[in-house]
């Protein structure tokens, strides 16, 4: 269970590593990605991916 | 009446304005006594946008701002943005900044100030919003402050995450910020913002513009509790927000905005952007004076704006950006505070000058009656003279004579002429359009061939004014152009 970023559509500008609750998202060379282990859809936490949520791109943050 | 700046608080509670300043910037750097504020503004006020290129008309002529990009993470989505390109709200649209951590901005920083005495204010504009990508915003300012104590700070942001920050902009002694407002009615505001990110959740819908409009407003009145100066910026997107900006700038006058600025969509399908995309035009030059004439009455307008990119580098109308990428910028910089300290006092004493000059230009115009309102272009490099040569201009200064005086009102971009060969009919005949409803070119100089076409369009040149100041070249233009047709009649 856990969410992705396309890499392709990202502009890179870091609001989901900023709004994720769990620190799943971080940059590695200069792609962001998510840690599927850290994340949990934010579950219990929130009522929707905060990721999804945030991103300015379409279907860039989507379940993996 | 001198114009010296294009700038005066809005008239009600004028006291208001920072009264509690607590910090008087030290006489030493500052033009302290020299350049003595218009009777019209408060001490205060003047202290804070006399070198501030973007608040004050007459600074623009002398200083520099310069923008960093650090905060490119973004809260809301505008329809005239894509987010490939920096934020359309304070840049124009369609361009990529240099994208810095907030280390190399500080190095980026030291080596300009270094090089260009002119510089005096460092802005933080995107590319995403300064407000929501906070942390990065607020780590240059606090490191540059270190090294270069007196570069004021201003920044950009739609205002949503303004409240948020509100307690360190104020604690950090950044006295200017930026907030682009389109709308004061969220049905408007629908068919600009397709959705927020607020509270932990995208919003959408009239939802979403309630949410931003209630924000905005809030964050209007903080920084006005706080004595903070607001500019407010607004997109005029013809057909959806344009009669609406009448509102819009007598709301914001209300909250006690300090300067309205109207900016106009640039749209472009090859942006991608939706309005791009789905055909929503920008105004027309005309369209945008039109617009900014029957709202100057109210808050004063910001004509020389010029939608600096969020990496622009110094006067306002030219960047130097290119000189400065970060691959020409050192790994270890010093400060050297020499160039900026000689450069500021030059500038007093040339203020004094130009003020002078201005208030005798009006009254020259001021003796000759019911002559017409005229637009003139002016070709100028920087420092309030008409010092540039017409090839190489890539903008008009826009000013009105009257015999009511002479003042700035807008500045029109235009291709650079001697671009070096082929096309050049072309460019002129796109120079000529964007002229439309001016009478008169002056410059420093000009070729016969662009001169007689442009007066066969209909236009005046003179370049007899050349390394005047703009004011004193205009009004002596304007009595010779009248004075000689009243011999003509005699
Ligand atoms: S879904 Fe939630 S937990 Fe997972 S990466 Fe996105 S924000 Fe983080
Ligand atoms: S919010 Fe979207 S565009 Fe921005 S870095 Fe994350 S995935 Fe990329
Ligand atoms: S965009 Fe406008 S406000 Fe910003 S620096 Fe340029 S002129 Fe000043």
């Amino acid at each position: 269970m856990s969410y992705k970023i396309v890499v392709e559509n990202c502009t890179a500008c870091g609001a989901c590593e900023f709004e994720c609750p769990n620190s799943a998202i971080s940059m590695k060379g200069d792609e962001f990605i998510i840690n599927a282990d850290k994340c949990t859809e934010c579950e219990g936490q929130f009522d929707s991916p905060q990721c999804a949520d945030v991103c300015p791109m379409p279907d860039t943050c989507i379940p993996a | 009446m001198s114009q010296l700046i294009n700038i005066q608080p809005l008239e009600p509670e004028r006291g208001n304005i920072r009264a509690s300043s607590p910090e008087q910037p030290s006489c030493a750097s500052s033009a302290c006594g020299k350049a003595s504020a218009p009777e019209s503004l408060d001490p205060d006020v003047w202290e804070k946008v006399k070198n501030h290129p973007c608040y004050s008309e007459d600074a623009h002529q002398y200083f520099a701002r310069m923008h960093v990009a650090v905060a490119p993470a973004c809260n809301i989505q505008c329809h005239y943005c894509n987010r490939k390109y920096d934020c359309a709200n304070e840049s124009r649209p369609g361009v990529v900044s240099e994208r810095m951590t907030p280390e190399q901005a500080v190095r980026k920083v030291v080596t300009v100030a270094n090089e260009v005495s002119q510089l005096s204010v460092l802005g933080i504009a995107g590319p995403g919003d300064a407000c929501y990508d906070w942390a990065k915003t607020k780590e240059t300012f606090e490191q540059v402050a270190k090294v270069i104590p007196d570069i004021k700070f201003c920044l950009s942001t739609n205002g949503l995450a303004l409240a948020d920050c509100i307690d360190d902009i104020t604690r950090m002694n950044i006295d200017h910020v930026t907030l682009t407002i389109n709308m004061v009615d969220p049905e408007v505001g629908a068919k600009i913002y397709p959705w927020i990110f607020f509270n932990n959740k995208r919003w959408t819908g009239i939802e979403a513009s309630q949410i931003l409009h209630e924000r905005q407003m809030l964050g209007l009145e903080m920084l006005k509790k706080r004595g903070i100066l607001a500019k407010v910026n607004s997109v005029m997107i013809p057909g959806v927000n344009d009669e609406h900006l009448l509102e819009v700038n007598r709301v914001v006058k209300e909250k006690g905005a300090f300067l309205h600025n109207v900016m106009p969509l640039i749209s472009d399908p090859a942006h991608g952007t939706h309005f791009g995309l789905t055909g929503q035009r920008g105004p027309t030059n005309q369209e945008l004076m039109n617009l900014q004439n029957r709202l100057s009455d109210g808050t004063k307008l910001m004509r020389h704006c010029r939608q600096c990119r969020a990496d622009a580098i110094g006067l306002l109308g030219e960047d130097r950006g290119q000189e400065f990428t970060m691959d020409k910028i050192p790994e270890e910089v010093a400060y050297n505070p020499a160039n900026r300290d000689s450069y500021r006092d030059i500038v007093a004493q040339e203020r004094g000058e130009h003020l002078e000059q201005k208030q005798s230009a009006d009254k020259k115009l001021a003796v000759l009656e019911e002559k017409p309102t005229i637009l003139v272009a002016v070709a100028s490099k920087q420092g309030g003279r008409i010092n540039q040569h017409f090839g190489h201009a890539q903008e008009f200064q826009i000013y009105e004579a009257s015999p009511d005086g002479v003042k700035l009102i807008g500045h029109r971009k235009i291709p650079p002429y001697c671009t070096g060969g082929n096309g050049e009919d072309e460019v002129l005949d796109r120079i000529i359009s964007a002229l439309d409803g001016v009478q008169a070119v002056l410059c420093a100089r000009i070729g016969d061939c662009p001169r007689e076409k442009l007066e066969k369009a209909g236009i005046k040149v003179s370049d007899a004014y050349a390394h005047d100041w703009i004011e004193s070249g205009i009004s002596a233009w304007y009595s010779a152009c009248f004075s000689e047709e009243k011999r003509q009649i005699a």
